[in-house]
């Protein structure tokens, strides 16, 4: 029967899926920038040379790409968090709390160790700190759903104003480095302990701990048996449960692999970027991220894509304000359309008469 | 149909991915290809252009339009602008403090040509512009807030800020002539000094027209919290206070409120009279346009903090335009405004001390020793940890 099927498709055919892939959200990304369009003309700028500005502030030189790619990094981790579980069936929107709670745990580890052991493994322990500390914060609201059916996306949204509210705690209270006035903060880490920047570039590490962590989450989603049986679980629970498989040990370890990503993110940004812990941690890359996974369709691989395009347009933001007078929620604006047209071309998946499969005649 | 299943999906996305990155990766080459060409030819351009004038960037961290602290900022921005001639501009709001200020100063610097910038949140100051300062160090960089420290902190770095409790004490006395109750009312963000500031000198402002007012302090925790501080001002207003006002980002929700409940109300930061149109008394405002005005023309003649022509603390109050007051409202009477400005003046004639000699806190505590009182740039001042007595309230919650 297959080999039947098989002998009349023509190369087009074979190549028709992977071509919808690609072309749908290639012709939302362009129905996005032609309703852009239309807003800047009505906000009295020039379409056209708004977006040559947008490409020239976001991928036109080695200098806007490490724009682009530094606000990027954080958004690859903290996206994990909503997409592993989602395809594990859950929406989980904790991303900002786990990765607070990382970042907590990567500072409390960093100056307790202080410069006892050597620079290297301090870093370790402050990374496995920081991603056990937020694996576990996300695996609570796996398990309050496994065990108590308590709604996993209302929980972890909750546990973000928890996570939020510890850090400010501990920062204005008893982690409070008086000497630093600024704003509330702990102490600093030793400047043995930070994460430095690519060699040639001012972009973190922690752009290359995105990408493995993108890549390790795509093959164990896609390549293992792992990785199907959570598929496995989210396609059909009850099929699931009565082909044998442990939904509640795939529902907490799916939730803490999510959480430990976010958590990582948590980390990079304190070692990377704020050197101590204080409320600029809290700056939407977690909800930023469950957007990410979402454009991505909770893919990992097309998580690092995404996130790139949207670090793209908040690199343009400025640009934006700068040389056309737009208003500075613009970027927004531009953000808002292009997701919404790539959700929306989502739904057209399957549905074009082009792409659809014949059937075999 | 089986791309339904768990399996076909998986195949679809692999390639999906594979083309898609395939795809992305090409565009990179490309763009990277031909980038370095384009980008320094629009360098020049721009770079020739800009020649005969200076560019000053500025950075907030909310929107321009918030009746508050970057909306003050924002006005004397394009105050420089308008009044100095060779001066040119450039913008960003709502910038957070992360790694997008650092990108936002280097944009301004390398694609503007920005030879000067104010990045005007508080916390912008540690560690971004210390970082671009050292990487920098032919770009000035001005930080509102006296953070600079001689010695520690690059030398293009420069701080300045204004004793904006005067402008309080001013408002205070406002207050105690409008305040039947003789309750008044703080809406304050956290309880840093600066802060402590100005509850203090609104409280001694309005007890010298009447020694038992008392202030209410509610503290709301963060810059920002709209919603706490309607609730403050809201159980205020049921208290019996009739007169509120507020140190916070943006005054313009207390204000609103105040208006609504029918009470009084005294801004902050920048002037809100249009919120409150009957009940508004006056304001404390920061006058950056003179301030900005008068760095915009140094600037222009070709002055640094580099070479010493700038000093890098600037310190000033009323009488040197760091701060003003909001023009009067309709519910002012001619007495209030008498002693105000009668008080106004001694101020900027350096006559009228705010803090007295033997001041006492509002846990009974002498604060200030018996003796002449502190002046305005009293060092001590700037440590401030107690609420005067008058105050109800505490700082610890």
């Amino acid at each position: 029967m297959a080999i039947a099927q098989a002998a009349p498709a023509s190369w087009l055919y074979r190549w028709r899926r992977p071509l919808e892939a690609v072309a749908l959200p290639a012709a939302a990304l362009l129905a996005a920038i032609l309703i852009f369009g239309v807003f800047c003309a009505l906000a009295g700028a020039n379409p056209l040379a708004v977006y040559g500005s947008i490409y020239k502030a976001a991928f036109g030189s080695w200098s806007a790409w490490q724009n682009t790619l530094i606000r990027a990094s954080p958004l690859m981790l903290t996206a994990l968090c909503t997409a592993l579980p989602a395809r594990l069936g859950l929406v989980i929107i904790g991303n900002e709390g786990a990765l607070v709670i990382g970042g907590l745990a990567a500072v409390v580890a960093g100056l307790q160790l202080g410069t006892a052991l050597p620079a290297p493994l301090t870093q370790i322990a402050m990374a496995i700190a920081a991603i056990v500390a937020g694996g576990l914060w996300i695996a609570l609201a796996g398990a309050l759903r496994h065990y108590r059916g308590v709604n996993e996306t209302i929980s972890s949204l909750l546990l973000n104003y928890i996570a939020i509210a510890l850090m400010n705690h501990l920062v204005e209270g008893p982690m409070r480095d008086v000497a630093f006035v600024t704003k509330p903060s702990s102490a600093e880490l030793d400047p043995s302990l930070l994460i430095g920047n690519l060699p040639g570039s001012r972009i973190h590490y922690g752009l290359l701990y995105g990408l493995i962590a993108c890549v390790i989450a795509y093959v164990l989603i896609q390549r293992t048996t792992f990785g199907f049986a959570a598929r496995t679980a989210g396609g059909n629970i009850r099929a699931a449960r009565i082909a044998g498989l442990p939904v509640g040990k795939l529902t907490l370890a799916v939730c803490f692999l999510g959480g430990s990503a976010a958590g990582l993110a948590g980390m990079i940004e304190v070692a990377a970027v704020q050197k101590r812990l204080n409320a600029s941690l809290v700056s939407n890359y977690g909800y930023a991220g469950i957007l990410v996974a979402f454009v991505s369709r909770h893919n990992p691989l097309a998580t690092v894509l995404v996130a790139i395009l949207l670090g793209g347009i908040l690199a343009s933001g400025g640009i934006l304000q700068r040389s056309h007078d737009l208003p500075d929620a613009t970027v927004l604006v531009f953000q808002g359309i292009v997701f919404l047209c790539v959700l929306f071309s989502d739904s057209l998946y399957g549905r074009l008469p082009w792409f659809r499969e014949k059937p075999a005649t | 149909m089986p791309n339904r299943t768990p399996l076909g999906f998986s195949r679809r996305q692999v390639i999906r991915g594979l083309l898609a990155t395939t795809a992305f990766g090409a565009v990179t080459k490309l763009s990277t290809g031909c980038a370095p060409s384009s980008d320094s030819t629009g360098a020049t351009d721009e770079g020739g252009s800009a020649s005969d004038e200076v560019v000053v960037g500025f950075i907030y961290v909310g929107p321009k339009d918030d009746f508050g602290y970057n909306q003050a900022h924002a006005e004397g921005a394009a105050a420089m602008a308008a009044n100095v001639p060779g001066i040119k501009i450039v913008e960003e709001a709502n910038v957070p403090e992360t790694t997008a200020v650092a990108e936002s100063m280097r944009n301004m610097i390398e694609i503007d040509g920005a030879k000067v910038l104010f990045p005007t949140s508080f916390g912008y100051f540690d560690p971004y512009i210390l970082e671009l300062a050292t990487e920098f160090p032919e770009v000035q960089f001005f930080h509102a807030g006296g953070l600079y420290q001689e010695g520690t902190h690059p030398e293009n770095v420069g701080s300045y800020f204004g004793y904006i409790d005067e402008a309080q004490y001013i408002a205070g006395i406002i207050a105690g002539y409008a305040s039947q109750s003789g309750k008044l009312g703080f809406v304050a963000a956290k309880p840093i000094p600066q802060v402590l500031r100005n509850i203090n000198a609104f409280t001694l402002g309005a007890k010298s027209v009447n020694p038992d007012i008392t202030t209410q302090v509610i503290f709301t925790g963060e810059w920002a919290e709209p919603v706490k501080e309607a609730e403050a001002t809201n159980s205020m207003a049921d208290q019996g206070i009739d007169v509120v006002t507020c140190h916070v980002d943006s005054p313009k929700v207390v204000m609103e409120t105040a208006e609504k409940r029918g009470i009084f109300s005294s801004g902050y930061h920048a002037n809100q009279g249009p919120l409150a149109p009957e009940g508004y008394l006056t304001g404390a405002e920061w006058d950056w346009e003179s301030i900005y005005t008068s760095l915009g023309e140094q600037f222009v003649a070709g002055e640094t903090l580099m070479a010493g022509d700038i000093d890098h603390i600037l310190r000033g109050g009323l009488a040197d335009n760091f701060c003003k007051l909001s023009d009067y409202g309709p519910a002012v009477s001619d007495e209030a405004k008498a002693a105000a400005d009668a008080a106004l003046e001694q101020l900027i004639a350096g006559e009228l001390i705010i803090y007295p000699g033997g001041l006492k806190s509002n846990s009974g505590d002498v604060v200030i020793p018996e003796g002449e009182g502190y002046k305005q740039d009293n060092i001590e001042l700037e440590k401030m940890d107690y609420l005067i007595e008058g105050v109800l309230g505490s700082i610890d919650g």
